[in-house]
């Protein structure tokens, strides 16, 4: 049944699927910015540095398809995060849910994509979000229900993407306990372990540290990676999945603005866009040479 | 002359919707609600596998125990913790299930309201939330445990349906009508077992209320009698409309009754839904009574008696008296207790009655 849709997860993650990865995130990371400087608002600094990740998920791992967004035998994918949606607009419309041209109409009047994504308005998502520490809950309802129906075997697999900034939430945390007394070993949750939320650094507004032992105390099957690197990424992906009798957890640690130099580790950039003049030079610069690597068509 | 009065006051039941004969009787069964509840999760869990039962440490007082001990693999223990418990049945809605999740008023909706109001009627997923313990009936437990704010906080949601039950009956139907709708729903129990008013045969529909007592018409439309159904139609017939929700139906209709002995002409309203409001049947009701008074055990401020001032300011503008509790928390004490205390006694009812009659244009 599977085979007849795009599935990626069974492919190997070889040298030259790499740097397809990496050419993608960087198209993604070009959508992002362009996106948000249109949209005139919106959060960039999680958005760009979580763009790897999103590329791996979308493009490498996750049984999904993008002609049939509500394929049932889907793996799950819940943003928690909301704020962070740019990125996953950028990458679904890369991957094919909808044309790369309706990214501008981010935040916009009667937009599919919403400030902060909403299923009615776009349905091929698996939740609204916005609202801080809910998302895993709802992943957490959507295992228990396929366990209901399937056992452990539906051979799905769900994916909660978290803010650290959103640990600060009780409702994160009620979630994770519920996770881990049911053992719901088809969950995979993915902290964007960035340092920062809106009003500073996550351990001056309120410290998450040791976070890899409060993960571990809720009795999760906790990793820590580096979220910009594919093989650690995938590394982590597949050792979450062959662990069968809890829920994993993996902390991975990005940069803020990933790809803007000037703007990375600057907690200032969580929620706004590149807004003057110079900043959108910086941003487009940066984003569109890859840091100067490459040239871009305007430089011809 | 006693007995004769009763009779009398007896055929002023809608005999229509075939209410419990023994209404005014001393000694009228008393059931819970939540029992009712309770019954009606199971019925409908057995006709419907998608349905599945959440709770947050509950699960006995909420009365979904016999839920949980029947269908086990399709019960949840959350834990205390009611953020929890709605935003996982988001989750299992979305996957498909239709969850019931059960804890306390105050708990759920009123510790959880953005995880309702965004995983829930953002969503339009069909969780059903049901909220025990609602109202000053709680009594002993103190003013923390009674929630008298639960009505306004679930209306105001856009997509929310809000059910309020007068009896365990009532509630039983209502559970069942609930797990066959895709809507989010909120259904409002009492803790205090309550007076049985409606029976087997007595009709329930989400959305619509029903006059279950009116003076001077001993036999309902559809009965042949030209006569009554002419005064029925004709505007003013009525001296005052009392509309009640929730165990308060009861109090309206001994205080009807009273009216009726004292030559007033009255109509009892149970509203079940608040909302979908059935404004025609109130408006209707409007027109013939040109005065109301609403009883319900919750804050005046943005529940069931505001619902109808909204509808009637913009369609019918009558003098209405509100009786509900007003800007204040309750306290400790037996139900009765409270009732006198906070103004919701039958004789506050009947007061109110009275000077909505007065008020009249």
């Amino acid at each position: 049944m599977a085979g007849i849709y795009p599935c990626y997860n069974q492919m190997p993650l070889t040298e030259e699927k790499i740097k397809k990865l990496t050419e993608k995130a960087a198209e993604i990371r070009k959508s992002i910015i362009d996106m948000l400087i249109e949209a005139k608002s919106g959060h960039t600094a999680g958005a760009l540095g979580m763009a790897d990740i999103f590329t791996y998920l979308y493009f490498h791992e996750l049984k999904h398809n993008p002609q049939k967004p509500k394929w049932e035998y889907r793996d799950r994918l819940v943003l928690s995060c909301g704020h962070i949606c740019p990125v996953l607009y950028a990458t679904m419309a890369h991957a094919g849910y909808f044309p790369i041209t309706v990214l501008k109409t981010l935040r916009k009047f009667g937009s599919p994509l919403q400030g902060h994504p909403h299923r009615d308005y776009f349905p091929a998502l698996e939740t609204s979000s916005g609202p801080l520490g809910s998302g895993l809950s709802q992943t957490v309802g959507m295992v228990m229900a396929d366990r209901i129906d399937n056992g452990n075997s539906s051979g799905r697999q769900f994916y909660c993407v978290m803010s650290d900034g959103e640990l600060d939430e009780g409702n994160s945390w009620e979630g994770a306990m519920l996770a881990g007394k049911e053992k719901l070993q088809n969950l995979t949750v993915i902290i964007d372990r960035n340092n920062i939320q809106i009003s500073g650094f996550t351990e001056d507004v309120m410290p998450l540290n040791p976070l890899v032992d409060k993960w571990r105390a809720w009795n999760f099957h906790v990793q820590e990676i580096d979220g910009h690197n594919f093989t650690d990424i995938d590394r982590a992906i597949n050792e979450a999945k062959s662990i069968f009798d809890r829920p994993s957890v993996i902390i991975a640690y990005t940069i803020p603005s990933k790809g803007i130099p000037e703007f990375e580790r600057k907690f200032e950039w969580h929620g706004k866009p590149p807004e003057t003049k110079e900043e959108i030079s910086l941003a487009l610069k940066a984003i569109h040479t890859m840091g100067g690597k490459m040239k871009t068509l305007n430089d011809d | 002359m006693i007995r004769q009065i009763f009779i009398e006051s007896f055929l002023m039941i809608n005999h229509e919707i075939k209410l419990n004969s023994k209404l005014f009787d001393g000694e009228v069964e008393r059931i819970s609600m939540r029992a009712g509840f309770g019954e009606g999760l199971v019925q409908a869990a057995m006709r419907d596998k998608k349905i599945v039962g959440l709770c947050a440490d509950l699960a006995e007082s909420t009365y979904m125990d016999s839920f949980k001990n029947k269908f086990p693999d399709r019960f949840i223990e959350v834990g205390v913790a009611e953020q929890n418990l709605v935003t996982v049945a988001s989750g299992m809605a979305a996957a498909g299930k239709i969850p019931f999740v059960g804890s306390y008023a105050v708990f759920s909706p009123g510790r959880n309201w953005e995880q309702i109001r965004t995983t829930i009627c953002y969503n339009n997923a069909p969780v059903k939330i049901v909220g025990s313990h609602a109202g000053l009936n709680v009594g002993a437990d103190g003013g923390s445990h009674q929630a008298l704010e639960d009505i306004a906080l679930m209306r105001v949601l856009p997509r929310m349906v809000v059910v309020s039950p007068c009896d365990a009956i009532e509630a039983r139907k209502a559970t069942m009508a609930m797990a066959k709708t895709d809507s989010p729903t909120y259904i409002r129990l009492a803790r205090e077992k309550s007076a049985v008013i409606t029976t087997e045969e007595t009709p329930f529909t989400i959305g619509k209320a029903q006059i279950l007592f009116r003076s001077g018409v001993k036999n309902q439309a559809g009965r042949n009698n030209d006569q009554h159904s002419k005064r029925i139609d004709h505007e003013s017939c009525l001296d005052i409309g009392i509309i009640a929700t929730g165990a308060m139906v009861y109090r309206a209709l001994h205080v009807a009754k009273k009216l009726d002995e004292e030559g007033k002409k009255v109509a009892v309203m149970n509203l079940s839904t608040i909302k979908p409001l059935d404004e025609d049947a109130i408006i209707k009701l409007a027109h013939e009574a040109r005065a109301f008074v609403t009883i319900e055990e919750h804050q005046i401020a943005g529940g069931m008696g505001s619902v109808v001032a909204e509808c009637l300011a913009k369609h019918y503008p009558i003098p209405i008296e509100y009786v509900g509790v007003n800007d204040l928390f309750g306290q400790s004490g037996t139900p009765r207790e409270l009732m006198e205390h906070y103004g919701l006694s039958e004789k506050a009812v009947y007061e109110a009655a009275n000077r909505a009659m007065l008020r009249k244009l």
